[in-house]
């Protein structure tokens, strides 16, 4: 479960998030909508750590370990998983090395024994087989020369290998033509399960038809100004933003 | 940048007793008296019973030597040397030369066994006799070495296995005398004596290193190699290094070094020079690992050295690759002249300067014959309060039609603290040639520094990685037992240094 | 006239001690001060040799064995002034102001000459230039006899500024070494536009120093055409300092002269200001160009960018050295700086240096360089086309001068520069 209250947060002294409370319970998956500006991205990176984003008060917390508490990378271990908006370019860092180090870097933070090579291969190619996508994609550096798609792509695919019991997928809609929209929803679908939580963060309610959220939260200025069940998204979508803001 | 600093802070922490070569071995050992002049050649020449030719040559060095100027041009700043202050002879103490492996001194033994260097040789089994088609591939191929102990070689391994295809893997003072025609015939033609100072130093006083020969049309079944290890106090290390690959012979060749930790400074002049004749190819690998000296620069090998190498013959190819994570102050320029029609010349180097290190490192591609090729690569990362300098030639002679060179030239700066220089010079007389040169400065991005630490890296690890994906393209060169070895050490050289 | 002609630095000294009287500003201390001083560094130093690292690629000895004598300043018969560019101009004959060729009137801004105004440029002259460093420098600092001196006030936009500089034909070879004061005050902006022309058939040398300031915000537009006689010498330095927010953008045109070196050093001085530098090198047998920069990237956020492009004809010899020194301070820099060579011919030699040299880590920079002929199947595909090789190869060159040109994006000064380098193309098919 994860459970924020009262947060706040602020970026170069001005103030982004101003009291969001949310409880997304293990199992769900909740997608948040918002217009620009709103704070989506910076909710997904005040969960995640990113420096520059300072938490000015309140709680955020992952089946009960306190997640503002941790550096970025332990908080990967603790379960969290950020698929990045804009996936960063490694040169030179080959795709495979990059996911068996992440892996085992997590599963060490879990107490779980490292995977070498060949048991890592084995398993990476399963989970590629299940995404559909070539091998070729543990042969090429980070997301270096791979087309905003393919970047999406090997985001679902690290999010596969590492099993996060908390996926956050920021604006990871946008750029994508409908089939790779098909591949990430039915990334995140195939990881659905009893322990298992996402926020949905998206600016458009396209990728909620593929990925059908429990609850539908609405971030606007900051706060969390609505929430609904998949219907809101619909809503939002023929008649704007402007008239949450009118009903709020 | 706090994530930066925290970097800078961990690097910094780990770099201060990382050093694991650091020990010293007791051992009895024999010196010339302190000092440098011309009895101190000629008991260097003695204690090697060398001919009267090389004493000559020797000595005609030293005068030279005497009559010239350190290089003052070098982005590197140092203390004056007195080069009267230094022993420039120690060996340890023995009857003769080790008839075999099993006659050197345990102690020795024991040293090179901590270093993690082989010198009992394996048994060959039979299956790998034929293997020797593909030296750097095909996994657990042995690997030859020559072990030099401050002064003189102690151990060369599987010299009867090479002798049998006709290859000559000695030490270069045994070669003066099994193979005295080679050497006369080869020695200095590359590196002249009054080449430079330090040239010029080393072939007065040149004491020990590796003397390798390939014969017509032989490739060479094992990677050769030469361990360098300097243990004796207050002493200097030059040694003299002559490779010669014949007509279509092919050969790989390793370099490593090591030092004991002191607070002084101790001098490595080195002067290494490759022959490639027709068709013939040699690849020349170095893990430079000298001691760095301490967090606040005390101590440290000044590694001073001259490598050059000569593609004579026809399709000849000569290449150099280099990572350099060790000295307190490095200056070395693995060059190139391409004299041969076709031959081909590269250069790939991964230079790292942390704390108070300093580099100024780079290559020469002298093109003189026709469609001649070279590609320099290099990739200096600085961290600390680390120097580090590319300095390189180019150079098209008229003679020198169809020559093509690439250069590619990256810098990574970790902290606020160091510096990055690049100084090519490009020089073409000949129109139908085409030079191409590249490069660029940067330092790890916070983004992705972050990415990394999202998926569960350390900031440690992080940087590890993001740093040897920048040096990929060098580090691929190596061959593979010591690429795996040359990505531990760029980690740990830069422990405690990032940004 | 049967005097000893003495050659060299000597030479100079020898004439500076002759003139010392003459020159402008001699009952003012502090411009006798600056003589003398420079007279000592120029006397210690002498014309630099190629032992000289920033000297390494030029050899100075065709100036330096060679003996001139003092400017003579009658403008040839068969000389005519080009139809100015712009509505002003200052005229310069053998490095001298010649008021009845120029034409500043109603320039809303001050400008003139040197010798003039000396007596108000104590603190002002010799602000940037630094003799002890460049010997040729210090020479000008001992010689000097006039220059334009312009100060644009704050806010005001200068418009276009021609600054042409001529050499008359004399019987003794001239020597002469203008300095040139430029000030732009916060907000203002200006277009200098730069021509230096010569006789063909006389050897002379012109040795000018630039210094220019850029105060906050001021734009700085400086095309210069350099198209001396073949026999003459240009050994020019200029020195631009650009506060905060400024622009100072260079652009160099070496399509004249026996000898060139263009030297400039640009220092980024306050946040945000930035430097272009951009030039073209064409060279014709027997030519050297020498084009030698130096920038100081020495405050935060400041962008530079450089293209040079040299072509190479004959039996010439092109030169390029680029240094970007990125200072501690300078976090956030961004720079850039490529250099090509074009060799059309198996005679000519083309060296370049660039250099990065940065000491802050929060940098972007990069540098390139390539040298080469024209491209074989480039040329192959325009006469598939059918366009004669002579033409193809004029398309290929301009195209691959493009780069550096278009940068300039000041209209009249980029006619300017167009002009010149067709003038040089026809001269060249011809």
């Amino acid at each position: 479960m994860l459970r924020i209250e009262g947060l706040t947060a602020e970026v170069d002294g001005k103030p982004i998030l101003k009291g969001i409370d949310l409880e997304v319970p293990t199992g769900e998956v909740h997608a948040i909508m918002g217009p620009n500006g709103s704070g989506k991205s910076t909710l997904s990176y005040v969960l995640a750590g990113r420096e520059g984003y300072e938490v000015t008060g309140g709680s955020a917390t992952l089946n009960g370990v306190d997640l503002l508490a941790l550096e970025p990378e332990e908080r990967a271990a603790a379960g969290v998983f950020l698929a990045f908006q804009y996936p960063v370019e490694l040169p030179g860092v080959g795709n495979a090395n990059f996911l068996r180090t992440a892996l085992n870097a997590i599963r060490r933070g879990k107490g779980e024994a490292e995977l070498d090579a060949m048991q890592f291969l084995k398993l990476a190619r399963a989970r590629l087989k299940e995404l559909q996508m070539s091998e070729d994609m543990l042969k090429r550096g980070v997301n270096v020369g791979f087309s905003g798609g393919e970047k999406k792509r090997n985001e679902v695919l690290q999010m596969a290998l590492l099993r996060p019991s908390l996926a956050i997928l920021d604006e990871t809609d946008s750029g994508l033509d409908i089939d790779a929209l098909k591949i990430v929803a039915d990334g995140v679908n195939a990881l659905r399960a009893p322990d298992f939580a996402a926020l949905v963060i998206t600016h458009y309610q396209r990728l909620l038809d593929y990925i059908v959220p429990d609850k539908v939260h609405v971030l606007m200025q900051g706060r969390i100004v609505q929430t609904g069940g998949p219907e809101l998204a619909k809503q939002l979508e023929a008649s704007g933003y402007a008239s949450v803001q009118a009903a709020a | 940048m706090p994530a930066v600093a925290e970097t800078l802070d961990t690097v910094q922490s780990v770099t201060e007793g990382t050093y694991k070569w650091g020990f010293e071995t007791e051992i009895e050992m024999d010196f010339a008296p302190k000092g440098l002049n011309e009895s101190t050649v000629r008991f260097i020449s003695a204690q090697k019973k060398e001919p009267e030719w090389l004493l000559e040559w020797r000595l005609k060095a030293f005068a030279t030597w005497q009559k010239m100027q350190e290089p003052r041009w070098p982005a590197v700043k140092y203390p004056p040397i007195d080069y009267q202050d230094a022993y420039y002879y120690a060996a340890p103490k023995k009857k003769d030369g080790p008839k075999s492996l099993d006659e050197v001194d345990p102690e020795l033994l024991k040293t090179y066994a901590k270093l993690g260097i082989p010198l009992k040789e394996q048994a060959i089994l039979a299956g790998v006799e034929g293997a020797g088609d593909s030296p750097s591939e095909g996994g657990r191929m042995p690997i030859a070495v020559d072990a030099v102990f401050d002064s003189v070689s102690v151990a060369t391994s599987y010299k009867e296995r090479l002798a049998k295809d006709g290859i000559i893997f000695c030490a270069i003072s045994e070669a003066v005398h099994e193979h005295p025609e080679l050497v006369k015939q080869y020695l200095g033609t590359v590196v002249p004596p009054g080449d430079n100072f330090y040239a010029a130093l080393n072939s007065a006083v040149f004491t020990d290193g590796s003397f390798v020969y390939i014969p017509k049309g032989v490739r060479c079944p094992m990677e050769l190699s030469t361990y360098f290890r300097i243990n004796a106090k207050s002493t200097g290390q030059f040694e003299r290094t002559l490779i010669i690959a014949d007509e279509g012979a092919v050969v790989s060749y390793l370099e490593g070094c090591t030092a004991p930790m002191r607070d002084e400074n101790q001098l490595h002049a080195a002067v290494v020079e490759l022959v490639a004749l027709d068709d013939s190819q040699i690849k020349y690998s170095t893990v430079q690992n000298w001691y760095p000296g301490d967090a606040e620069g005390r101590g440290g090998i000044y590694n001073f050295v001259t490598k050059r190498a000569q593609c004579r013959g026809k399709r000849s190819k000569v290449s150099w690759t280099q990572v350099e994570t060790g000295s307190a102050i490095t200056w070395k320029y693995p060059s190139c002249v391409l004299l041969g029609d076709d031959s081909v010349g590269e250069f790939y180097s991964v230079a790292i300067t942390n704390n108070h290190q300093q580099a100024d490192t780079g290559t020469k591609m002298i093109h003189v014959g026709k469609r001649t090729t070279s590609t320099i690569v290099s990739k200096g990362i600085s961290a600390g309060k680390g120097q580090n300098t590319y300095r390189g030639l180019v150079r098209v002679a008229p003679t020198a039609s169809g020559a093509r060179n690439f250069t590619q030239c990256d810098s990574l700066l970790i902290g606020d603290q160091c510096g990055a220089h690049t100084v090519p010079y490009i020089e073409n007389r000949n129109m139908s040639a085409k030079v191409e040169h590249e490069a660029t400065t940067s330092r790890i991005a916070e983004d992705q520094l972050f990415y990394c630490r999202q998926r569960g890296l350390s900031e440690e690890d992080a940087v590890g990685l993001i740093v040897n994906g920048f040096c990929r393209e060098v580090l691929k060169e190596l061959p593979m037992e010591f690429a795996v070895e040359a990505q531990k050490l760029l980690q740990i050289s830069l422990e405690g240094s990032v940004g | 006239m049967n005097t000893v002609v003495h050659s060299g630095a000597e030479g100079f000294l020898h004439r500076f001690e002759g003139l010392r009287a003459r020159l402008p500003g001699q009952r003012l201390a502090w411009v006798q001060a600056l003589r003398e001083a420079a007279a000592a560094q120029f006397r210690a130093a002498g014309f630099p040799t190629r032992r000289v690292e920033a000297w390494k690629y030029t050899d100075l000895r065709p100036v330096s064995d060679a003996a001139f004598d003092e400017a003579l300043t009658i403008l040839g018969d068969g000389d005519t002034l080009p139809a100015p560019r712009g509505e002003r101009r200052a005229v310069f004959v053998d490095g001298r102001f010649r008021e009845e060729l120029s034409q500043l009137d109603g320039a809303g801004f001050a400008v003139g000459s040197l010798a003039e105004q000396l007596p108000r440029l104590e603190g002002r002259l010799g602000a940037l230039a630094r003799p002890a460093e460049e010997p040729l420098v210090a020479l000008n600092s001992m010689l000097f006899e006039d220059g334009l001196v312009v100060t644009v006030p704050a806010g005001v936009a200068g418009g276009v500024l021609e600054l042409r500089s001529l050499a008359s034909r004399s019987e003794r070879p001239a020597a002469f070494h203008p300095r040139h004061l430029i000030r732009l005050e916060a907000g203002a902006s200006l277009t200098l536009i730069e021509e230096s022309t010569g006789p063909e058939d006389t050897r002379y040398l012109h040795n000018p120093v630039f210094e220019i300031e850029l105060a906050e915000g001021a734009v700085l537009t400086h095309a210069r055409i350099q198209r001396e006689g073949v026999k003459g010498f240009q050994l020019g330095t200029v020195y631009a300092r650009i506060e905060s927010g400024a622009t100072y953008d260079n652009f160099t045109l070496n399509a004249g002269a026996r000898l060139v070196r263009n030297e400039i050093h640009a220092v980024l001085a306050g946040p945000k200001s930035a430097c272009h530098m951009n030039g073209a090198q064409l060279l014709r047998d027997g030519q050297h160009a020498d084009t030698t920069t130096v920038l100081d990237h020495a405050a935060p956020d400041c962008a530079s960018r450089q293209t040079y492009k040299t072509v190479l004809q004959g039996k010439s010899r092109g030169v390029f050295q680029g240094k970007i020194h990125v200072h501690q301070v300078a976090q956030r820099t961004d720079g850039y700086q490529m250099n090509q060579a074009l060799l059309l011919s198996p005679d000519a030699e083309i060296d370049s240096k660039p250099q990065l040299e940065i000491y802050a880590d929060d940098v972007k920079c990069s540098h390139g360089a390539t040298v080469g002929a024209l491209d074989a199947d480039q040329l192959f595909y325009l006469r598939a086309r059918g366009i004669p090789e002579a033409k193809a190869r004029s398309i290929l060159v301009e195209a691959f001068l493009q780069e550096a040109i278009e940068g300039v994006t000041d209209e009249t000064a980029r006619a300017a520069l167009d002009s010149a380098v067709a003038g040089w193309w026809e001269k060249e098919a011809a």
